[in-house]
C-alpha cells in the first residue's frame, strides 16, 4: 500500500518540478522529495559536496550527492546490508540511530568499530528486527553539523496500525556557513557567543524581561536566563529536508487526505518547536515506536528525536513552523493541495526567559518568577543551597567535584508533564506524560537496581559532563549485567535542556503507564529538572551513551555503557 | 564485512547482538526475526478497554483513551520500587576487541577518549589598543592577553604598557603564566613578569588568580616579587553593561599596592596608584568593537609626593579611542 502511495507522491510532486527545470534546485517552488534507497543491497556514499541554502553556498558532506542524505527505506523481518563507501579525505561512519543491531554494526569509531578509512567501504549487516522512522548519521568528529545526516524509515512486516494516504518525511536541520571546529572554537572562548538576545539596560528601562531585582539575583548566581541555546541563527539557517525557509520545502496533498509527516529532528544544536497553524497533530509515533494517538497543537522535539503525526488538511495552505526553542529563528516549510501556493508564516514569539526551577529550584518552579522574592529563598529549606550557593555538592555524592560543574540542581523535579522550554503557555502541547505505548511492554519486571545520572557543566569554560567527568577523563565506563532490568534517573544540574541518547536500546519512561510505558531511545531532560526510564539491558556489547547536542558531546558530555553477560563481568 | 558479521554470529549464537535476558519472554521483535512464536498476537491489539484504534482515531472516526489517564496494570514494573543490588564492577570498554581486533581499536578508542572533551584551543584578545588624549602630548597604552591549552590547564601570556606619541615609552611588562582552573570560575596563574622601558626592568614572580566573581565581575589579582626582593599586588576588576545586544559599557578599575619603597619605579609603600575606566564599545561582531572612553590615573600617597618631586602629574585624566579585538 505504502508503495503506491509513494508513486502517487512522487508524481505529483514529480509534475509540479517539471513546472521549472531550468531553476537550480533549491529556487524551484516544489521541492522535490528525497531520493530513496532499499532493497538487500544498499550503497551510500559520503562524499565532499558544496550546499546552497537560501542562495549562500558552503561547503558540506552529502550522502549520494544530497543532504540529508537519501531516505533509507528497509522492511521489518528482513536482513539490511548497507555498503558504505567514504569518499571524503578523513575516517568518518554511519550510526544508524535508533536501530536495535549487534554492537559492532552500531557505528561508532572506537566503541563498536574502528571507523570508515578514507577511500574504503565498510558493509553493515544487520537483521531489522522493528518498525518506524528513525535517521543515521555521522559518529566521527563534528561531520554531523556538515550535513551528514539522513532518514531511515522502516515498514512493519505486517499491516501499520497507523493507516494513511501519503506520508511526508520531515527532516529538520540546522547548517552553518561557519565551519563546525570554528563554531566549537568559538563557544570555548566566549559560552555566550552565538547569544544575540541578552538582557540589556534598554531592556530594562524598556520594562522588558528580568526585573532589577532579579536581574541582581540571577547576577549574584552568574546565570544567565537568556541561555536557552548554545548555537543560534546568529550561526544557523534551519533546513527542512535540506530547504532554507525562502527555498521553502513543500509538500503535496489531497484536500481530506490523511497525511502522515514522519518528523525527525537531525539537528547538530537545535531544539525544535513543531507547530502547524490551522493544523491539529495526530501524534501516532514517537522515537520509531507506536503511541496511543493524542491531538496535540505544539511538540518540542528534542535534538535526534523522531514523531510521527496524522494531519487531515483542508484544501488550504499551511506553514510547517520549526521554531527553536531560545526563538532566535524558524524552521519553515509549506504543505499544500497545489505548487505554488504559501500560507503565512508567523513571525517568531518572544524568547522564553529561565526561571528558578530551570535552575533547579524545583519546589519554587510553580512561583511565577517574576514576583518571586528573596526571602522565599531563604525559606525553602535548611541547606545554604537554597541562598545563592547553587553548587552544594553534598547534594549530588555521586558527582566528581571538577569545574565542569556550574551548579547542581538543589531540587530537580520530574518535568516530564511539562512541555518544554518555550512552551510553558502553550495549552494544548505534548509532555511526555502525553505518550502511552500501543503495545505492551517487552519486559515489565521491576528493576532490581536504581542508579542516578547526572548532567553537569559550565557555560564560562563550555565544559560539558556527565557526573561532572569529562569522557576523556573518564576512567571506567557504566557497567551493566546483561538482562538485568535497571531503573535510571537522569538529574540535569544545567539550566539547558540536554537530549540524551543510548544506543542499542529501547527504555520505558516512568510516567506511570504501567506496562505501556512509552519506550524511547533518546530523552529531553529538561533544565533543572530529572527523568526517569528502566531500562533491559539486552544488548550486549560496548554502546555510546550521550548529549546528543553535538557540541556537548564533543565538549565531553559522553561515556559508554558496557552490557556483559554476568560471568564476563570482571 | 558479511564475513566479520558471520563470525560474530557464530561466536555468539542465540541472537548475534541480541540477547534476550534470560526472564523475557517472547518479544515482539524477536518473534518478528522468527526466533520465537508469541503466544498471542503481536503488535496492532488496541487496548481491550478501548474501542478506539489508532487508525480510526487518526481517521478522525472516534477519540482514543485520553492519554494522560494513568494505565492501570499490576504487573507494570513501575508500581514497584527498585531493588537495592549492587552495581556490576566496571569492564574494560573492548567488546570490539573481540570482532574487530584489539589492534585496530586501539587507535580509534584513543582517539574518541581524546576527541570528547580533551580539546587545545586558544584566544588572543586586545582588550585594550587605544590612544590616549591627556594634558601634554597624546599617548598610546596597550592591554592584551592570550592563552592556549584545554579547559583546565594553560599557558596564558599577558602584556600591557603605554608610552607618549613621539616621546618617552613609558613602560611596559610581558607575562608568561601557568594557569590551571580551581573551581568553575577561577583560575590560579604562576609563572613570571618582565618589565621593560626606560629606567629600571625587573623580572618577577607572579602569583596570581582570574576568573569571573558574582554579579558577572571579571576579577584579577596578583602579587609579584621583584628579583631584588620587592613584593607588589595588583588588583583589577571590571564588568560589561549591555546597552544593547551590540553597544556595551565597560567600567573598569585596577589598583596597585606596594610592601615597601621601590625608588627604582619611584613606588612608595602602601597604595600607590589607581586607574579608573570607563569605556563605550560598539561590536560590529563579537571580534571587532571600537570604542571612545576616559580614564584617570592617579598616583597616590608616597608614589604621589615622589611623582609631583620629579615634576610629574600626580593625577592624569585622559580620554581614550581604540579598539578591542579578539580571535
Amino acid at each position: 500500500m505504502t508503495r503506491m502511495i509513494d508513486r502517487r507522491a512522487l508524481l505529483a510532486v514529480g509534475g509540479a518540478a517539471a513546472l521549472a527545470p531550468w531553476l537550480p534546485l533549491w529556487a524551484r517552488p516544489v521541492s522535490l522529495g528525497l531520493p530513496t534507497v532499499s532493497g538487500t543491497d544498499i550503497r551510500l556514499k559520503i562524499a565532499h559536496r558544496m550546499l546552497t541554502i537560501d542562495g549562500r553556498t558552503s561547503h558540506a558532506i552529502g550522502i549520494n550527492g544530497t543532504i540529508p542524505g537519501p531516505l533509507v527505506r528497509l522492511r521489518e523481518g528482513t536482513t539490511a546490508r548497507l555498503h558504505v563507501e567514504n569518499a571524503l579525505d578523513e575516517d568518518s561512519s554511519i550510526h544508524w540511530h535508533g536501530l536495535i543491531l549487534p554492537f559492532h554494526m552500531d557505528g561508532v569509531p572506537g566503541i563498536s568499530f574502528p571507523g570508515i578509512a578514507p577511500g574504503t567501504t565498510f558493509t553493515y549487516e544487520f537483521p531489522v528486527q522493528q518498525s518506524g522512522t528513525y535517521w543515521y548519521h555521522s559518529h566521527s568528529g563534528l561531520q554531523e553539523q556538515l550535513g551528514h545526516y539522513g532518514p531511515i524509515v522502516i515498514d512493519p512486516a505486517g499491516p501499520d496500525p497507523v493507516e494513511h494516504d501519503r506520508e511526508h518525511v520531515i527532516v529538520l536541520s540546522d547548517h552553518s556557513p561557519m565551519h563546525p571546529h570554528v563554531i566549537f572554537k568559538k563557544l570555548k572562548q566566549m559560552g555566550g557567543y552565538f547569544n544575540r538576545q541578552k538582557q540589556t539596560l534598554g531592556g530594562l528601562i524598556a520594562g522588558e524581561d528580568q526585573t532589577l531585582g532579579e536581574r541582581l539575583r540571577w547576577g549574584a548566581m552568574r546565570m544567565d536566563p537568556t541561555d536557552i541555546s548554545d548555537v543560534t541563527a546568529a550561526a544557523y539557517t534551519y533546513l527542512v529536508n535540506g530547504h532554507g525557509p525562502q527555498d521553502n520545502w513543500t509538500g503535496l496533498f489531497r484536500p481530506g487526505e490523511r497525511v502522515r509527516l514522519r518528523i525527525i529532528n537531525a539537528s547538530a544544536m537545535s531544539i525544535f518547536n513543531v507547530r502547524i497553524p490551522g493544523l491539529k497533530m495526530i501524534v501516532v509515533q514517537a522515537d520509531g515506536l507506536n503511541v496511543r494517538p493524542v491531538t496535540v497543537g505544539e511538540f518540542q522535539i528534542g535534538v535526534a528525536e523522531t514523531y510521527d503525526v496524522i494531519v487531515v488538511p483542508e484544501d488550504r495552505a499551511y506553514t510547517l513552523v520549526g521554531e527553536t526553542s531560545d526563538r532566535s529563528g524558524m524552521a519553515r516549510a509549506t504543505l499544500a493541495p497545489r505548487a505554488g501556493m504559501t500560507a503565512p508564516v508567523p513571525p517568531l514569539r518572544k524568547r522564553p526567559l529561565a526561571t528558578m526551577k530551570d535552575m533547579g529550584m524545583g519546589a519554587m518552579g510553580g512561583m511565577d518568577h517574576a514576583t518571586m522574592d528573596h526571602g522565599a529563598m531563604d525559606h525553602g529549606g535548611d541547606h545554604g543551597a537554597m541562598k545563592h550557593s547553587m553548587r552544594d555538592m553534598d547534594l549530588a555524592p555521586t558527582v566528581k567535584d571538577t569545574p565542569a560543574v556550574q551548579s547542581i540542581s538543589p531540587m530537580a523535579v520530574d518535568r516530564t508533564g511539562e512541555a518544554g522550554q518555550g512552551l510553558e503557555d502553550v495549552e494544548d502541547a505534548l509532555t511526555y506524560r502525553d505518550l502511552v505505548a500501543l503495545d505492551r511492554n517487552p519486559d515489565t519486571r521491576t528493576p532490581s537496581r536504581s542508579m542516578e545520572i547526572h548532567l553537569t557543566g559550565n557555560m564560562e569554560r563550555y565544559m560539558w559532563a556527565f557526573d561532572g567527568v569529562k569522557m576523556n577523563a573518564v576512567k571506567d565506563p557504566i557497567p551493566f549485567r546483561l538482562g538485568e532490568r535497571v531503573r535510571v534517573t537522569l538529574v540535569n544540574d544545567t539550566m539547558m535542556t540536554h537530549p540524551i541518547h543510548l544506543h542499542g536500546h529501547f527504555f520505558e519512561l516512568v510516567t506511570g503507564k504501567g506496562d505501556h510505558a512509552p519506550r524511547k531511545h533518546t530523552v529531553n531532560v529538561q533544565p533543572g529538572g530529572k527523568v526517569t526510564f528502566d531500562l533491559t539491558a539486552d544488548a550486549p556489547g560496548d554502546w555510546a551513551f550521550h548529549c546528543h547536542l553535538l557540541y556537548h558531546m564533543h565538549a565531553g558530555m559522553m561515556q559508554v555503557v558496557t552490557v556483559r553477560a554476568p560471568e564476563d563481568a570482571a | 564485512m558479511s564475513m566479520i558479521a558471520l563470525l560474530f554470529a557464530a561466536a555468539q549464537p542465540p541472537h548475534a547482538g541480541h540477547v534476550p535476558p534470560p526472564a523475557l519472554a517472547c518479544t515482539p521483535d524477536h518473534a518478528a526475526m522468527g526466533h520465537c512464536t508469541m503466544p498471542e498476537p503481536p503488535a496492532a491489539s488496541p487496548p481491550p478497554s478501548s474501542g478506539c484504534t489508532a487508525e480510526h482515531a487518526a481517521m478522525g472516526h472516534c477519540k482514543s483513551d485520553t492519554p494522560s489517564a494513568e494505565v492501570a496494570d499490576p504487573h507494570g514494573s513501575h508500581d514497584n520500587p527498585p531493588g537495592n543490588e549492587a552495581a556490576p564492577a566496571p569492564p574494560r570498554v573492548d567488546a570490539a576487541d573481540t570482532i574487530f581486533g584489539a589492534d585496530a581499536m586501539r587507535g580509534p578508542r584513543e582517539r574518541l577518549y581524546a576527541e570528547h572533551g580533551g580539546g587545545k584551543f586558544s584566544k588572543l584578545m586586545i582588550d585594550e589598543a587605544e590612544w590616549r588624549a591627556g594634558q601634554g602630548s597624546d599617548g598610546y597604552a596597550w592591554d592584551a592577553e592570550a592563552w592556549i591549552g584545554g579547559d583546565i590547564d594553560r599557558l596564558v601570556l599577558k602584556s600591557e604598557g603605554e608610552g607618549a606619541f613621539g616621546g618617552d615609552f613609558e613602560g611596559g611588562e610581558a607575562q608568561a603564566l601557568w594557569s590551571h582552573a580551581i573551581g568553575p570560575y577561577f583560575d590560579v596563574q604562576a609563572g613570571v613578569r618582565q618589565d621593560f622601558g626606560p629606567g629600571a626592568s625587573p623580572t618577577h614572580a607572579v602569583l596570581g588568580i582570574e576568573g569571573l566573581a558574582p554579579y558577572w565581575f571579571e576579577v584579577e589579582g596578583a602579587l609579584f616579587v621583584s628579583h631584588k626582593g620587592d613584593v607588589t599586588a595588583r588588583f583589577e576588576a571590571s564588568y560589561d553593561q549591555r546597552i544593547t545586544q551590540r553597544l556595551i559599557a565597560q567600567p573598569m578599575a585596577e589598583a596597585d599596592f606596594a610592601m615597601q619603597n621601590v625608588t627604582e619605579t619611584g613606588v612608595g609603600a602602601g597604595l600607590s596608584s589607581i586607574e579608573l575606566g570607563l569605556r563605550l564599545r560598539y561590536e560590529f561582531v563579537r571580534e571587532f568593537a571600537p570604542y571612545v572612553g576616559v580614564v584617570w590615573e592617579r598616583k597616590i600617597g608616597r608614589t604621589a609626593r615622589l611623582a609631583r618631586s620629579a615634576g610629574e602629574d600626580a593625577s592624569r585624566p585622559s580620554f581614550v579611542a581604540g579598539v578591542r579585538f579578539w580571535f
